[in-house]
């Protein structure tokens, strides 16, 4: 059966009500909201504009964390107490073992790689002639989806017996120096790595967005003053840029490990967690989604929170004084 | 020479500045073809006939270009097997326009009340909902899945029904909760802007006689275009690219699933189809990158005012 406009055709009526009643609500609560009772008027007034969002968040968020956390407590079916059970088989069972190992993995090289490849891109173009098109170059990642970087990078990790036309850029560079071809995404721990990559193939360009900002606001005269003393580049990066730029370069750091600690996707398109590639994210994917254990799933989601939170403190503390600064 | 200043530099200095720019800029150019080449490579594959692909690396079209449009229109318009991604690119329509028209109209009125309306517990309010910002939406996906399915029971009363939508109705789920997860990222952007009004703009309308509805229409919505716009693509980008949401609240069914669940199962089912993988790859990049570099200013702006939603 091809495609056929037919077929779609309800769906974009769907599209169409749903978006128009939405303006209806909005449009109505706007004009509503001018003409009530005076008695109160703040309260109803307030609740009138806030009342669709503290709603929305209540129910598809805050109770279904809360509701989360609680199953983290029971059995696959949710039905039965375990206690501590599913957070001693996070720590015990092997599988998982090697789970937590690749998140670690990730979290320690994808946000470190990713904004040291974008610090020192940012400064290499840094007023040249060709900066805004060398930026759009690095930060052109940042609009595909992490489903369309794992396509990407797949068909450059893609493999070929020895004897055929290698099709993957990365074996044929492999050939080229005498190699012999791999199956990379099979071979682990290399095939871990190899998905990092991506992640930091994506996430560089908004690091160098960022620091590029960043290198921008420093005063001109301090550079002046430093290059009239004569300091050469890297002087001046080591003692002038880095310490500008560092609250930034913090805030950016802790954002992609933030990032980096719930990816899903790439692993999913890559691997789908096959070849002990998978991480957190993607296991609680498919413990809660995939074989019904939602007790291990959601002691899994409970980790990856418990995880995110001192990351989110530091950069609040550092983001605080980034403003103090700028202030 | 270019520097200002008159001082002397000896030659070994000059010859250090000179390679530590000639070395800078190969590092430039290395990264550069690091970041693009496999995009290119790609790009170039999706045009290839199937055979060539399959056989030969994406460089030999230099030497030997053959240009087909056919991946594209199998992968498009094909059997279902071939992808028939036309299908799916409406469905990610579907389910982006939405999610992100309701995401910045609430956020909207929501950052106006928080930053200009006088009601007890604002400020906790606030603080509640920016710290909503760092709970992982892997929280919130099993129960709010058996809201839609089972709905809502409190102490054995049922608050909320089951939500048994069919066909093209289940966009419905998908549309809330990709509106829920963009919230706070939202609400905490427009606050910023919002709430960097000046003051004297709403005591003048007040003045005027003009009640907060009108004030939020007339005086607030106009300013605030540029934040509208920033929020706006962010989670336009962010609802099209996403996999996971769309993976539990549409994966699975063909009538509402989008562009990338359908390209990360056939990545899985046939990883080897190279024509379909790239040509497909590219149907799903094209809408984001043009969204990207027709409105590249206020990306910029947005990353730059705000962190990154997770």
């Amino acid at each position: 059966m091809g495609f056929s406009i037919l077929d779609e055709l309800p769906k974009l009526l769907w599209l169409v009500i749903g978006l128009a009643a939405f303006a209806g609500v909005i449009g109505l609560l706007l004009l509503v909201v001018d003409r009530g009772p005076r008695a109160r008027r703040d309260w109803w007034q307030a609740a009138f504009f806030l009342g669709p969002a503290v709603l929305l968040l209540l129910l598809g968020l805050v109770y279904p964390a809360l509701r989360t956390a609680w199953l983290s407590f029971f059995d696959g079916s949710g039905e039965t107490w375990s206690g501590l059970d599913n957070y001693v088989w996070l720590f015990t069972q092997p599988e998982i073992l090697i789970v937590l190992r690749n998140t670690l993995l990730w979290v320690v090289l994808a946000p470190v790689l990713a904004t040291a490849t974008g610090l020192v891109y940012a400064i290499l173009v840094d007023r040249s002639r060709f900066e805004s098109v060398a930026k759009s170059l690095l930060f052109m990642p940042m609009a595909i989806s992490f489903v369309g970087a794992g396509i990407i990078w797949r068909f450059v990790y893609a493999y070929r017996p020895a004897e055929a036309d290698q099709i993957g850029l990365l074996n044929r560079v492999v050939v080229a120096f005498g190699g012999e071809p791999q199956q990379w995404l099979l071979n682990q721990p290399l095939n871990t790595l190899l998905l990092i990559v991506v992640l930091i193939w994506v996430q560089a360009g908004f690091a160098m967005v960022v620091l590029s900002a960043a290198i921008k606001a420093i005063p001109s005269e301090i550079v002046e003053a430093a290059r009239i003393d004569g300091a050469n580049a890297w002087q001046l990066f080591r003692s002038v840029t880095l310490p500008s730029v560092w609250p930034t370069l913090t805030v950016v750091l802790i954002t992609i490990s933030v990032q980096t600690l719930k990816v899903f996707d790439i692993v999913r398109t890559m691997t789908g967690g096959q070849f002990d590639t998978s991480v957190i994210a993607n296991e609680m994917y498919n413990q809660a989604f995939r074989y019904g254990e939602l007790g291990q799933g959601s002691a899994l989601a409970v980790f990856l929170f418990a995880l995110v939170i001192p990351l989110v403190i530091v950069q609040m503390r550092t983001n605080r004084r980034v403003r103090e600064q700028q202030a | 020479m270019s520097d200002p200043t008159p001082r002397p530099t000896s030659a070994a200095a000059r010859v250090r500045r000179r390679l530590s720019g000639r070395v800078g800029s190969a590092v430039a150019i290395v990264i550069a073809l690091l970041w693009t080449m496999p995009t290119f490579g790609l790009l170039i594959s999706s045009f290839r006939p199937e055979q060539q692909i399959k056989t030969t690396g994406w460089w030999t079209f230099f030497t030997d270009p053959q240009v087909t449009l056919q991946n594209y229109a199998d992968v498009l318009f094909g059997t279902s097997s071939q992808g028939q991604l036309a299908s799916y690119f409406i469905n990610s329509i579907v389910i982006s326009l939405p999610s992100t028209v309701f995401v910045v109209g609430i956020a909207a009125l929501a950052a106006y009340a928080l930053a200009w309306m006088d009601f007890p517990g604002r400020d906790w309010l606030f603080l509640g909902i920016f710290a909503l910002q760092i709970v992982p939406l892997q929280m919130a996906l099993v129960p709010l899945l058996s809201i839609f399915s089972q709905g809502l029971v409190v102490g054995g009363v049922q608050v909320l029904p089951a939500w048994e939508f069919q066909g093209a109705l289940e966009f419905t789920n998908v549309w809330v909760a990709h509106t829920i997860f963009g919230l706070p990222l939202g609400i905490f952007l427009l606050h910023n802007f919002i709430s960097a009004l000046p003051r004297s703009l709403f005591e003048a309308a007040r003045v005027d006689g003009a009640g907060h509805g009108v004030i939020f229409r007339r005086v607030v919505t106009p300013l605030i275009v540029p934040a509208l716009v920033s929020l706006g693509i962010f989670q336009f980008l962010w609802v099209w690219n996403d996999l996971l949401v769309a993976l539990i609240f549409a994966g699975g069914n063909a009538d509402v699933a989008p562009l990338t669940v359908r390209l990360a199962e056939m990545a899985g089912t046939r990883g080897n189809e190279w024509q379909r993988l790239t040509a497909g790859a590219f149907v799903s990049i094209v809408v984001p990158l043009l969204v990207f570099f027709s409105l590249q200013r206020y990306f910029v702006r947005g990353l730059l005012a705000g962190s990154v939603k997770g």
